[in-house]
């Protein structure tokens, strides 16, 4: 319990620390761009492929389902709402973390474990703003866009199994999208909670990256760390959100 | 320059994706679409109704339920309809009521237009409204009551010739 305080406290304080040094200076957007890239372009193809699949999978499970009850048109529905609701920002976090932030916190404990952080301290280079800052607002602008990606290619993989597998009559399936889905309750809320998730995910990464041990086990358990912290932090922070937001 | 063009595109795609999925998986089309007006109904029982419920006019979706809440001293619900400009104009002794989809379905109102020519304006009352029909109601009257059940039993003894 002692524990738990102590690292929550310590992720804290490197939160409020990543905060305070967020104001831009020379060469600091080259760097956001390069982050932006490694964590986000090119964490694309995963997140689409997994999007693709669920909504295939979702598709499918829920026909079945439904059908017992003869309600096979609310397909859309289904979809739409616990994909948007929970799914999406959900699992396209999931990947994230599996994805970038594993490389966050082996790059940082990389940097750690040669000496580079005690290197741009030597120079005066303030090695937070310099490494950490834009590793956190990558993961901070990245999240959303990946999540809108997840849901796209999810709706698009359901319907292609609705209509060209299942049979389904896709004005039926698209209606019950259009009528059932709240652009501000359901489809806000899915980037409301993926920013969440994409600012908590980039400060457990950035935070057990830097904090890493210098040695090479020190870089593994703080990778190993980042993504088993972060995968139970989003799933806790979805429990808390999804009862604050009904 | 490899970044730039790949960041581009990253953030190209996502807002893409998430106009594609505004436009076509979400009621952004009904927020847009075109003026609206609002109308209020008084209902004794709401029943199962829902924010969003639809609003219709021979079968045909003409709004949507806006908001409910609860008149304090009449203890009525008071709700408010947002209809859309394009479906015309209401005649002011148009009809409300709640009507079932299906036996077990979704409440919606249903619309009767009157004759009035005098046209419902923006925060207009509908006056006349039918309350939802609660089913458990129907079958206690029609297992206890034969067809009287909710009303208190008369004094005297009804006349014969009324019951068959």
């Amino acid at each position: 319990m002692r524990e738990l305080l102590v690292r929550l406290g310590a992720l804290g304080l490197f939160g409020l620390r990543i905060l305070s040094s967020l104001s831009p200076q020379r060469g600091s957007g080259s760097d956001l761009l390069r982050q932006i890239y490694s964590v986000g372009a090119r964490s694309v193809p995963i997140v689409a492929v997994g999007g693709a699949f669920v909504g295939l999978v979702m598709s499918l499970q829920g026909y079945r389902t439904l059908t017992t009850f003869g309600a096979s048109n609310a397909l859309g529905t289904l979809l739409g709402l616990s994909l948007f609701r929970e799914l999406g920002p959900v699992l396209a976090a999931l990947l994230f973390c599996g994805r970038a932030c594993s490389s966050m916190a082996a790059e940082l404990g990389l940097m750690r474990t040669t000496d580079q952080i005690t290197a741009l301290e030597m120079m005066a280079i303030d090695p937070v703003r310099k490494a950490v800052v834009p590793r956190f607002l990558a993961g901070l602008i990245a999240m959303p866009i990946l999540t809108a990606v997840f849901c796209a290619f999810a709706i698009f993989g359901g319907s292609v199994q609705a209509v060209w597998v299942l049979g389904l009559d896709p004005g039926h399936y698209w209606a019950a999208l259009q009528g059932s889905v709240s652009l501000i309750d359901d489809y806000g809320q899915a980037f409301v909670k993926s920013a969440v998730f994409g600012a908590v995910l980039s400060l457990i990464a950035t935070h057990a990256g830097y904090h890493a041990e210098p040695t090479i086990e020190g870089t593994s358990r703080a990778t190993t760390g980042a993504v088993v912290q972060g995968s139970l932090m989003v799933l806790f922070l979805d429990f808390l959100l999804s009862a604050l937001f009904y | 320059m490899k970044f730039e063009i790949g960041v581009g595109a990253f953030i190209l795609l996502g807002f893409g994706c998430a106009l594609a999925l505004a436009f076509s998986s979400t009621d952004v089309r009904s927020r847009l679409g075109g003026a609206s007006y609002s109308v209020t109904a008084r209902f004794s029982n709401l029943g199962e109704l829902r924010l969003r419920a639809p609003v219709k006019i021979a079968g045909v979706k003409i709004g949507e339920v806006a908001s409910i809440r609860l008149d304090p001293e009449r203890y009525d619900a008071i709700v408010s309809l947002r209809l859309n400009s394009a479906a015309g104009a209401l005649p002011t002794d148009s009809a409300a009521a709640i009507n079932t989809a299906g036996l077990l379905g979704e409440r919606y109102i249903s619309i009767s237009p009157g004759g009035e020519l005098d046209a419902l304006g923006d925060g207009d009352e509908i006056v006349f409204t039918q309350s939802a029909i609660v089913l458990e109601n129907l079958i206690g009257k029609y297992m206890f009551g034969n067809g009287k059940g909710s009303e208190p039993a008369p004094a005297t003894d009804a006349p014969a010739t009324e019951t068959p």
